[in-house]
């Protein structure tokens, strides 16, 4: 098990180094360099010379590598011209507001996908499961931003029972003190984690209903509430806890889609406002932090996966 | 995706035994029955029969075809244009010179999802040939070569993943001003990497195969047992990913077209006209025809897909059992 966490850290470490890389070159791919993308198309040669020394642009790859890894080691993740901010204080200033949204997304999400995704799986091949099982594959095949829509029009503007705008404000208090403007955003989130969550867990329910400690409980004389809840659901969450580490692309993307379409103020709006000012020093700067989220989430699956399972050994 | 069993019956035509077979493939001898698992086209003619039995799938295929027809024959039988703007049919509700009604440029939106779709499909298509061919000979590749090298290769496959995908597809949509086929290579950019390393699995069982040690031993190079031996040997999930890989660069395109970092004016696809269709659904009256046919449409061909490649990967996998 310790060489297990050993050599599973070492290989984070690893993957970590060439996410730096990837993003130092991506930098680079930039037409006209890093530089231009600092101060514009518009600025003249020597000023371009002038800067890409002054940042060091000029030196070797390696050693903008170490600089660049150095610089967020120290917790500096650049500084954003375009806002006349450092990109950490953007991440203190949204983080917050964006994990309100994706944490009551979550919680919403898991409360309705895991005893739906459970119900389906004991009901399984009944009308109820095909029902529910259409509902997921539609939340699978529909873009984000539609089921925003869709929401927005029908809740807010035919059935105005909501406001079609996320709380705008600077703190989290703020947020949360407008619940009702809430809704449709949470509801929004919730529906696309909905089917995947769902989906898993029927599958592992299904998996685990035929093992043979399920026989084995039921030889007891186990009752069937027993079974399912006693036995099959606390191996089938097991599923869900790795899942959950794994899915912080999926967490990152909707959150980004989300805020777009309810204008809700946290770090997927200002990612999407960076990408359309093209402000790279905040592009790059939230993409380290999410690249580093997702490194964690995936280490920790993986050891969560070995330590909640005692049948998977290393 | 790969937990939804779509709801019909599927594996009851695996067990068939293959004395009886079905009338499609009455032309079989005895002979060429037992020959057959040798040939690859008699394996995709028994996973076709398969497929066929599953009705989704072919009502799926039947709507792709269709969306393909609208998107690329459509505007001759429907000609507009698509690229001037006529501000005196702005926001113009449907009526019959206008089925669906027009934008707020003036352009047809009936005509538009055809342009659109033309866009979607193209890149759904090319991004998912380029991102499986790239991915599977990598995946391949790291595979059947091991150790250091394979370490290495997945190691570059882990990093790209870590990534959070959406956000390396919007870094490179606003360095390179997307065209068609720009946005091709940004999706097919990210996209190889999860086939490389489905892939991969797939060669690390595949390579201790007799057939596969005895090109080794014959003194066959690496390069042949891959595109000779291990790549065909697992088409079944190379097709099943392509499918898959079809809907989601769709999905994708979508998305990042409702970012308004997609293909520009005049061209368009369905999720840049639905971005377009949010900024009129706030107003007094209601622009429904600005979003749900270009949503609707999404959704259809995504969904098709996904029945499609659901089915081919039973349809492959009952062709195993079936050996």
């Amino acid at each position: 098990m310790t060489t297990y966490l050993i050599r599973r850290l070492l290989q984070s470490i690893v993957v970590l180094v060439f996410v730096t890389l990837i993003t130092i070159l991506l930098i680079h791919l930039v037409p006209g360099g890093p530089v231009v993308a600092l101060v514009g198309v518009r600025a003249t040669p020597q000023q371009i010379a002038y800067y890409n020394h002054l940042y060091g642009f000029d030196q070797p790859i390696y050693v903008q590598w170490w600089r660049w890894v150095s610089q967020f080691a120290q917790g500096n993740f650049g500084y954003s011209l375009k806002n006349n901010q450092s990109v950490i204080s953007e991440i203190q200033q949204y983080l917050p507001k964006t994990l309100v949204l994706v944490g009551l997304g979550l919680v919403v999400s898991l409360v309705f996908g895991i005893p739906l995704g459970i119900y389906q799986a004991v009901k399984r091949y009944t009308a109820v499961d095909y029902a529910l099982t259409w509902v997921s594959f539609l939340g699978y095949a529909t873009p984000v931003f539609f089921v925003g829509l869709i929401l927005i029009d029908w809740f807010s503007l035919k059935i105005p029972l909501f406001p079609s705008q996320a709380p705008q404000g600077t703190t989290v208090a703020q947020v949360l003190s407008q619940p009702a403007a809430l809704v449709l955003p949470v509801a929004c989130y919730a529906f696309v984690l909905y089917a995947l969550w769902s989906r898993y867990m029927r599958s592992s329910v299904m998996d685990n209903i035929v093992q043979d400690y399920v026989r084995t409980a039921r030889a007891k004389g186990a009752s069937e509430r027993r079974v399912l809840w006693g036995h099959v659901f606390r191996n089938s969450l097991i599923t869900i806890v790795t899942l959950l580490g794994l899915s912080i692309p999926t967490l990152v993307a909707g959150a980004i889609f989300v805020e777009v379409v309810f204008n809700y103020p946290g770090m997927g709006l200002a990612f999407y406002n960076a990408s359309q000012n093209v402000d790279f020093q905040t592009l790059m700067g939230f993409t380290v932090l999410a690249t580093l989220a997702t490194i964690v989430g995936n280490l920790l699956a993986d050891v969560g996966y070995a330590v909640l399972d005692p049948r998977v050994r290393y | 995706m790969s937990m939804i069993t779509p709801p019909s019956d599927l594996p009851s035509v695996g067990v068939e035994p293959p004395e009886a077979p079905p009338e499609g493939a009455g032309a079989f001898t005895p002979e060429e029955l037992e020959l057959a698992p040798a040939k690859p086209r008699s394996m995709f003619r028994r996973g076709w029969e398969v497929f066929a039995e599953n009705k989704l799938a072919l009502v799926s295929l039947g709507v792709v075809v269709f969306m393909i027809g609208f998107c690329f024959i459509g505007p001759i039988f429907y000609s507009t244009d698509q690229v001037h703007v006529s501000l005196s049919d702005s926001l113009c509700p449907p009526s019959s010179s206008h089925p669906v009604g027009c934008d707020q440029l003036g352009y047809d939106v009936l005509g538009r999802l055809m342009v659109g779709g033309q866009t979607s499909l193209e890149v759904g298509f090319a991004a998912a040939i380029v991102a499986v061919l790239f991915g599977t000979l990598y995946g391949a590749f790291s595979g059947f070569v091991g150790g250091p090298v394979d370490s290495f290769l997945m190691r570059v496959v882990d990093a790209g993943l870590s990534i959070p995908y959406i956000m390396v597809l919007i870094i490179l949509s606003v360095i390179f001003h997307p065209s068609t086929a720009v946005m091709i290579f940004i999706i097919a950019a990210f996209y190889w990497l999860g086939v490389a390393r489905l892939i991969r699995g797939e060669t690390l069982t595949l390579r201790t195969r007799e057939y596969v040690q005895a090109v080794k031993v014959i003194g066959g190079r690496n390069s042949r047992a891959i595109v000779r031996h291990i790549v065909p040997n697992s088409i079944g999930t190379i097709i099943v990913q392509g499918t898959f890989a079809v809907a989601d660069s769709i999905l994708i395109l979508a998305g990042l077209g409702f970012l308004g970092l997609g293909v520009s004016p005049p061209a368009t696809d369905w999720g840049s006209m639905l971005s377009n269709g949010l900024n009129y659904l706030q107003s007094q009256q209601n622009y429904w025809w600005l979003i749900y046919p270009a949503g609707i449409c999404i959704i259809v061909t995504c969904i098709s897909f996904n029945f499609i490649g659901d089915a081919l990967r039973d349809a492959f996998e009952t062709r195993l059992q079936r050996r």
